[in-house]
């Protein structure tokens, strides 16, 4: 299940738009593939985000693993209730699930991510 | 890569698979944390057909493990089992290990599989008894049956034995569906359950026997992932993580395996020497006390102080809180508060005493 409204990055990110602001969170694809997600690690509101760098960490029961932002832009909102119940990322990767709304500072960079046939490929190839 | 006997079995449930020593093991087939919660509550069945099996037979193999085990192997009788440790002569851990004695003229060693050639090196240059050492590894798979219902599910297949009457730390020889089989009651988890010693030749279909069994019990096939958040809640160490060459039993809370009494063993001199002075650095049990997870390898801190390294760390399926291991000062454990530095952040945990849950066993 991969929406077409949204835009991903190779590393699993995806990005919906509404206007200048961006809300982020990790595909279906991802959350199944990371799955028991026990911990989620934020930046604060007012954090400034650059495209393509680290901005958080989710832990599994295994291993962490690093996020990166698909825009650059401004921490405008955190999705607080995933301190206590990180499973949310599990079971609701696209809705309950997301982590952060960013202002962004340049929504062109939205041009650079996948679209949803994109993103497909790009996990076909990954899996193969 | 080494594959065990089950790896068709295993590819064929889709599991997701890893390197562990050597091999290419089953890390999960469902999830880590459904898998853990099958064992503590219903039955897991799990592939440990990695680990080696060392056998020491003829006149001199009672001497010859006698030697080498720090634990008083002499006390065994036959059809029962002890956990010891291989020590070198500086007191450093060469390996943790189970003794099986079939016989006085008989014993299997069950070692770590990453250690199956150091461990036979050592036990053949040690040879002086003349003892006949054969490694059954490759000839050998392991299917253990661990969790609250792996007793009413075994005993049906065993009929002609009285599978709840084996004692905790026991063995016998039995059949499963024809298959003559080494019915051992241990296990790695902290639950009641069974290690299940079985040829090579007939692993896949012993486990295509018990397989069917664990579903209908509502249990699941359990990977390496839940094996260590497993023996992590259950307070037992892993060698390679929580203890290498270089640390000596009383370093890794494993003194009370060390029997010197009346026995003469390989280490003996160095760990009667270190008994008596202080010993420096000790194996502690945490837990966090916020939702971080804290890793092998993360430094520990008391009052801004480095005062050590986490060993093992997972997140705990039952307490739903980071638990481990970690390697102190001894001085430090004279206060339960600690700090664990995660990806640059100091996070509180506390010392607790293990298990850190108690089940039955």
């Amino acid at each position: 299940m991969i929406p077409e409204n949204l835009k991903y990055m190779e590393s699993h990110e995806w990005a919906r738009q509404e206007g200048d602001i961006a809300t982020i969170g990790i595909s279906d694809y991802a959350q199944s593939e990371i799955q028991d997600i026990v911990y989620v690690e934020l930046p604060e509101i007012g954090t400034e985000l650059t495209q393509k760098t680290e901005f958080g960490v989710i832990e599994s029961v295994k291993a962490a693993f690093d996020l990166y932002a698909p825009v650059s832009g401004e921490v405008i909102d955190v999705n607080e209730s995933l301190l206590d119940a990180p499973e949310q990322v599990n079971e609701s990767p696209y809705d309950d699930g997301w982590f952060l709304k960013i202002r962004m500072t340049d929504p062109a960079e939205l041009g650079d991510l996948l679209d949803a046939d994109g993103y497909q490929a790009h996990i076909e190839a990954e899996h193969a | 890569m080494k594959q065990t006997p089950l790896y068709q079995a295993h590819k064929s449930l889709n599991a997701k698979f890893t390197e562990f020593g050597g091999w290419e093991m089953p890390l999960q087939y469902s999830s880590i944390v459904k898998e853990h919660l099958a064992v503590r509550t219903t039955v897991g069945l799990f592939d440990l057909s990695h680990m080696g099996e060392l056998e020491v037979c003829g006149p001199g193999a009672n001497a010859l493990v006698q030697k080498l085990s720090t634990n008083a192997v002499g006390r065994l009788t036959d059809g029962r089992v002890l956990y010891t440790l291989f020590c070198n002569e500086a007191g450093g851990i060469v390996d943790d290990l189970l003794v099986y004695r079939y016989a006085d003229n008989h014993y299997m060693l069950v070692v770590n599989a990453a250690n199956i050639e150091k461990d036979r090196t050592w036990v053949e240059s040690h040879n002086d008894t003349g003892a006949e050492i054969r490694d059954m590894s490759e000839d050998t798979a392991l299917i253990a049956l661990q969790g609250p219902k792996s007793i009413d599910l075994l005993k049906p297949l065993v009929p002609k034995q009285a599978i709840s009457e084996i004692r905790y730390f026991r063995f016998i020889l039995g059949e499963i569906a024809g298959i003559p089989i080494t019915i051992s009651r241990t296990g790695y988890t902290g639950e009641a359950g069974f290690e299940l010693y079985v040829s090579a030749e007939n692993g896949e279909r012993l486990w295509n026997v018990l397989y069917p069994e664990v579903i209908a019990a509502d249990g699941q096939p359990v990977g390496l992932g839940a094996r260590d958040t497993l023996r992590l809640e259950a307070g037992l160490r892993l060698y390679g993580m929580d203890m290498d060459d270089n640390t000596d039993p009383f370093e890794a809370g494993l003194g009370k395996f060390v029997k010197s009494k009346n026995r003469q063993f390989i280490g003996k001199r160095a760990l009667s020497r270190k008994k008596k002075e202080d010993i420096a650095r000790q194996l502690v049990g945490f837990q966090m006390l916020d939702r971080a997870v804290a890793r092998s390898g993360y430094t520990v801190y008391q009052a801004g102080e480095h005062i050590g390294n986490v060993t093992s760390g997972a997140p705990s399926p039952t307490l739903k809180c980071s638990i481990g291991f970690a390697s102190i000062t001894s001085e430090a454990m004279l206060n339960d508060k600690i700090d664990i530095e995660i990806r640059g952040q100091l996070h509180p945990a506390k010392i607790v005493k293990v298990p850190f849950i108690i089940s039955g066993q």
